[in-house]
């Protein structure tokens, strides 16, 4: 079958209805944004965040924060389509289906740089410290990528399942984990302004591997939402 | 009731006599490494474990593959089978490690990139067991199952090359590995036959233990058929 629409015209139809239903409802970044404020919060006691410790784990505490903010963005952002038989309308629609998966991802992808540009300056204001360096923002942004890319074909598995809301974290952190260890290296060599040679490994792993699962969900999300 | 196959009897038979070969190799014949000392002999069957392990994984790649393109069952059986006998045998890897790692890096655990990337890959397999028991329909299942083996076989090429590509103290005895690395020997003649042979020792059990899993679901599933068949 020949889809009727072209791709980048059903991509940002999926991304433009995605954003203005969040613009009306802000029930997913709200509750992102709530929930990364409280994990910000347990950490501070958790790890007595004081100028020492901070210089350490930083880092570490904000990749945390983002990703358990994502799978909850995820979640919502996939339960929305199922419940209220949104997805089905889609697949029905004569359209590209690597187009929705794309669409989505990209909204994703919105969502969760929106949540860490909010938490980045509460953060430096918080704790005093500057978290606007170039190289870290670029390390969020690939970061990102990779975690939505990955986490948006999961969750369109998960949420098909009867343990949907276990299931999310289960699915995707063992395969995000090579993410998140690039993201938090890469990001704690910015903040401790540690020499671009021994930074740029592990800007290089977070490139591949964005690129390897951009292709292998390009490749398989078609029998994720194939009835 | 269908009877074993007669070539999965005779592979049984040989990886049975191979075992007792292997043991005996390992024991008696090679000559026991002169720094380690008796613990080195773990080596043998840690290795082997391992390639088993990711011989498996591999397998059940290529069977989600196949189950993605020609929709056939019996893949998805095959896909199930090859990531049972790779966690197990990954398992068996993990513990022999710990077993000499005890001794010759004085701690039974440490979070070197190639024990990290190894229990990262035991979760993504636990995932895939978790995800199955989520889903009901098995038309469904499969389809999932498959895609999450192609997704989660990432982990397996990053175990591999995680010893040869980042600062370790683990050891790479077959191929050139850091200096830093605790434990690393030559191998002698003697060392590398014995290590060949039960790589092919571990490469039949594991051709006789797929055919078995992979024989046991379909049966499981004539069973389910015919009781469905009863019901009516």
């Amino acid at each position: 079958m020949m889809p009727a629409t072209p791709f980048f015209r059903a991509m940002s139809a999926i991304l433009w209805k995605d954003l203005a239903t969040e613009l009306r409802s802000r029930e997913l970044l709200s509750g992102m944004l709530v929930f990364s404020l409280l994990v910000l919060l347990i950490f501070n006691f958790a790890l007595e965040l004081d100028a020492k410790a901070r210089a350490n784990v930083t880092a570490g505490v904000l990749w945390v924060t983002l990703s358990f903010a994502g799978t909850i963005g995820l979640n919502r952002s996939m339960a929305v389509e199922k419940d209220r038989g949104c997805l089905d309308g889609l697949l029905l629609a004569p359209v590209d289906r690597t187009a929705i998966y794309f669409g989505k991802t990209l909204a994703n992808l919105v969502f969760m740089l929106i949540v860490a540009a909010i938490i980045i300056p509460i953060y430096s204001i918080l704790y005093n410290q500057n978290l606007f360096i170039p190289g870290l923002l670029l390390v969020i942004l690939l970061g990102s990528i990779g975690y939505v890319v990955v986490g948006t074909l999961l969750a369109s598995m998960a949420v098909q399942a009867r343990t949907r809301d276990i299931l999310l974290p289960i699915l995707l952190f063992p395969v995000i984990i090579p993410v998140v260890v690039a993201a938090v290296k890469a990001s704690g060599g910015y903040l401790q302004s540690i020499p671009f040679d021994e930074i740029s490994p592990w800007l290089n792993l977070l490139g591949v591997y964005d690129v390897i699962f951009t292709s292998v969900a390009f490749m398989v999300f078609e029998y994720i939402v194939e009835e | 009731m269908k009877t074993q196959p007669r070539l999965l009897l005779i592979i049984d038979f040989i990886s049975v006599i191979l075992l007792i070969i292997a043991t005996i190799l390992v024991f008696f014949v090679v000559p026991t490494e002169a720094v380690m000392g008796l613990v080195q002999k773990v080596f043998y069957f840690h290795v082997a474990a391992g390639w088993v392990g990711m011989m498996a994984f591999f397998t059940a790649l290529v069977a989600g593959v196949a189950y993605l393109v020609t929709k056939q069952a019996r893949w998805d059986r095959v896909g199930l089978a090859g990531i049972e006998i790779g966690i197990v045998y990954m398992l068996i890897n993990i513990i022999t490690g710990s077993i000499w790692a005890r001794p010759i890096w004085n701690t039974w655990w440490t979070w070197d990139p190639r024990l990290t990337t190894a229990a990262i890959m035991e979760l993504v397999y636990a995932a895939y067991l978790m995800l199955r028991s989520g889903i009901e329909d098995p038309e469904r299942r499969a389809r999932f199952s498959a895609v999450y083996a192609i997704v989660g076989f990432v982990s397996v090429p990053m175990t591999f090359l995680s010893i040869r590509i980042f600062r370790t103290i683990h050891p790479v005895v077959v191929g050139s590995g850091d200096p830093a690395a605790t434990g690393a020997f030559d191998m002698t003649p003697a060392m590398s036959q014995t290590f060949f042979f039960s790589l092919i020792t571990f490469t039949v059990i594991f051709v006789s233990l797929l055919w078995h899993r992979v024989r046991l679901a379909d049966l499981s599933e004539r069973v389910e058929q015919l009781k469905i068949r009863l019901s009516q």
